[in-house]
């Protein structure tokens, strides 16, 4: 059932960027209408130079502030805002070592892409340059962008150049999309640059109606991957939690106890609507929904067959086709999909402590993973990686481990600075999202898949079990 | 026909008089014509025939309750007074256990004493769990605690039917501290009075 009574209205679709490949050499295809979101077609024959550096270490690129071409203060703030939020997100994936903005001062700033100071920018010892435009349209603005490898003693060759136009409003939008279009034909790596993290909070600090104690309502947030545009997408007005993010990324299911007891519900973010999966059965609490990896199909725990015990069921998006997956004495709670879609981790209490299992989509195949003194929160890594990252106890909280599933190798990447919990993969299994109280509160961090490299993502209440979308 | 709408027209005059002298304190009182009243209706027993008396009642007399003997504050109060000051006390748990200990015992027995004395009240019975384990597995473990609570009411005569169970899990601490005297205090089961 599609309602209309999520009230907090469509999330605005990011400006739609039009895209078109920039060739110097055949000619320059006519740019796309902005409402387009689709890339064009890539041009063959911009893959003609893949920037290098010495063997084994990572090439070092500039990025300076764009050039502004339409002399106003909105466009050069925007062109300072992409060129600061581009290199953020070239720095995040660690390929390119990027060159400290602040030693770019010397050089003198260029007016075009021809009169680009190559010498200067060689003698900084920078590999590439990445040069950009920003100009004003009718309808927002136009940003051309070009990578130039200056190691080359014969001439500089552009090695990327692509233009995009769209709205003025958000301008980290073109910095993400050229760093994904960077990583992608530079490096080929899928960044994480355009991905948004979801997860839930009290920041609000309203208090749920009804109770005679008091009590702090959450309600699901979403946020840039980088923690920029945190924005509240629920208004339960009560406890919305366990927030996951369907494949496609426009849709977020978690658990609500809007109806008095929790129930799994989907809320549409680029449409403001919101699907109640499971309703309400006489008795029963559904909780902590996981998407398959094609997004036709849930996995969730619900106590509808047995009172004080969940068990984890499947079902398809419209609610149809419910069938129990697991039946034990334990809890059987916290499902992850396999990237495949044919396996499940879980987490289970039937052998006394939580441990992490997985199972067939079948039913069959039952097999115990963690022997851990208490694991939870199983987060199956995307491919090529084949690791499950969980929640462990390793003291008075937890920590977070990851474990290589064809080996049983256990590893651990935080170490008792506050609790760390509900570990969740980026898309390209670089990256995790978690849980910390190192700060104080309960706040959203990302560490690169060693454990290094730590960012605080949220500051304001507390946070909780985030994710991360494809 | 005629009539009723002679009926209406009146109605509506008055109500109209009627709302400016509801709203017409601030101005001061204006001679209005006033249309006449309606003819009087013809007598109805002119125009129509006597209808058939009706059926002749046969009721029985309906048995009343009885009273309380005292009066009875908590059966008058409201559900959030009556939560407020709730008959039904919270039972605490071990870490990490559903087992309902020794001193639970007693307070689940008052518990049951009281809802065999109101025997209309439903419950929802509230697991909670303390800061330490994972959100996401404290709310099997809060499910526990409450279904603990529920079994042993149940094992003393009351009804299942009367006694819903709810996990938050972690979500809602009683006590915000972070220390093992605010704990003791999350990890429980809490009644809620939702009719009566």
């Amino acid at each position: 059932m599609t309602g209309t009574f999520h009230t907090m209205c469509a999330v605005g679709v990011s400006a739609g960027l039009a895209v078109v490949a920039l060739s110097a050499r055949p000619q320059t295809p006519a740019r796309q209408p902005p409402a387009s979101q689709q890339p064009a077609p890539q041009q063959p024959s911009e893959l003609s130079t893949v920037i290098t550096a010495d063997a084994g270490a990572p090439p070092r690129m500039a990025v300076p502030d764009f050039i502004v071409l339409s002399n106003d203060a909105e466009t050069v703030a925007i062109a300072q805002a992409i060129a600061q939020v581009l290199y953020d997100d070239l720095s995040f994936e660690r390929e390119f070592a990027l060159i400290p903005r602040d030693t770019y001062a010397t050089i003198p700033a260029a007016k075009s892409f021809e009169d680009v100071p190559f010498a200067r920018w060689h003698e900084l010892n920078a590999d590439a340059v990445l040069i950009g435009t920003v100009q004003k349209t009718g309808a927002g603005i136009l940003v051309q962008v070009r990578l130039f490898d200056v190691r080359r003693p014969d001439g500089h060759p552009q090695a990327f150049g692509k233009e995009y136009s769209g709205s003025a409003a958000n301008p980290r939008s073109y910095a993400h999309a050229i760093s994904d279009e960077i990583h992608e034909k530079q490096r080929a790596l899928h960044g994480v640059a355009r991905t948004k993290l979801t997860f839930d909070t009290d920041r609000d600090g309203e208090r749920m109606g009804g109770t005679i104690e008091s009590r702090s309502i959450k309600e699901i947030y979403i946020a840039d991957y980088d923690g920029a545009n945190q924005r509240r997408v629920t208004t339960g007005r009560s406890l919305s939690i366990n927030p996951r993010w369907s494949p496609d990324a426009r849709s977020i299911a978690y658990t609500s106890y809007r109806r008095q007891f929790p129930n799994i519900f989907i809320s549409n973010i680029y449409q403001g609507t919101l699907e109640e999966l499971t309703k309400n059965p006489p008795a029963g609490e559904s909780v902590l929904p996981a998407w398959s990896p094609d997004g036709t199909q849930l996995c969730f725990a619900s106590t509808r067959d047995h009172p004080g015990n969940f068990e984890l069921y499947v079902v398809n998006r419209d609610g149809s086709n419910l069938r129990r997956l697991t039946n034990s004495s334990g809890a059987d709670i916290t499902p992850t999909w396999s990237p495949s879609g044919t396996r499940i981790a879980f987490t289970s209490d039937r052998t006394g402590t939580p441990q992490i299992y997985e199972i067939g989509v079948d039913g069959l195949g039952l097999r115990k993973v963690t022997s851990e003194s208490y694991a939870d929160r199983p987060t199956w890594s995307p491919a090529p990686f084949n690791e499950i990252a969980f929640a462990s106890r390793t003291g008075p909280g937890q920590d977070i481990k990851v474990m290589d599933l064809a080996s049983g190798h256990v590893r651990q990447l935080t170490f008792g600075e506050g609790t760390n919990e509900s570990p969740a993969w980026s898309p390209n299994g670089r990256h995790l999202t978690f849980t910390s109280t190192r700060s104080g509160k309960s706040q959203v961090f990302v560490m690169d898949r060693f454990g290094k490299n730590l960012k605080q993502i949220t500051k304001d209440g507390n946070n909780y079990q985030p994710d991360w979308s494809k | 026909m005629v009539m009723r709408s002679a009926v209406a027209r009146t109605a509506l005059v008055v109500l109209v008089l009627v709302a400016a002298a509801a709203c017409g304190k601030k101005t001061p009182p204006v001679a209005r014509a006033v249309p006449p009243p309606p003819p009087p209706p013809p007598p109805a027993s002119t125009a129509v025939p006597r209808p058939p008396a009706p059926p002749t009642p046969v009721a029985e007399p309906t048995v009343v309750p009885p009273e309380p003997v005292r009066d009875d504050s908590i059966a008058s109060a409201s559900l959030d007074d009556i939560n407020r000051n709730s008959p039904l006390k919270p039972v605490f748990f071990e870490y990490d256990s559903s087992e309902i200990a020794d001193d639970a015992r007693g307070v689940l027995d008052a518990n049951a004493a009281g809802l065999k004395k109101y025997p209309a009240w439903t419950v929802t019975i509230e697991g909670h769990c303390d800061e330490r384990g994972t959100p996401e597995y404290n709310l099997a473990l809060g499910e526990r605690r409450a279904v603990a609570a529920r079994a042993y009411l149940v094992s003393l005569g009351i009804s299942a039917d009367r006694l819903r169970t709810v996990s938050y899990g972690k979500e809602f601490p009683f006590e915000p501290g972070h220390d093992e005297a605010a704990y003791a205090k999350n990890r429980r089961a809490h009644f809620v009075i939702t009719a009566k």
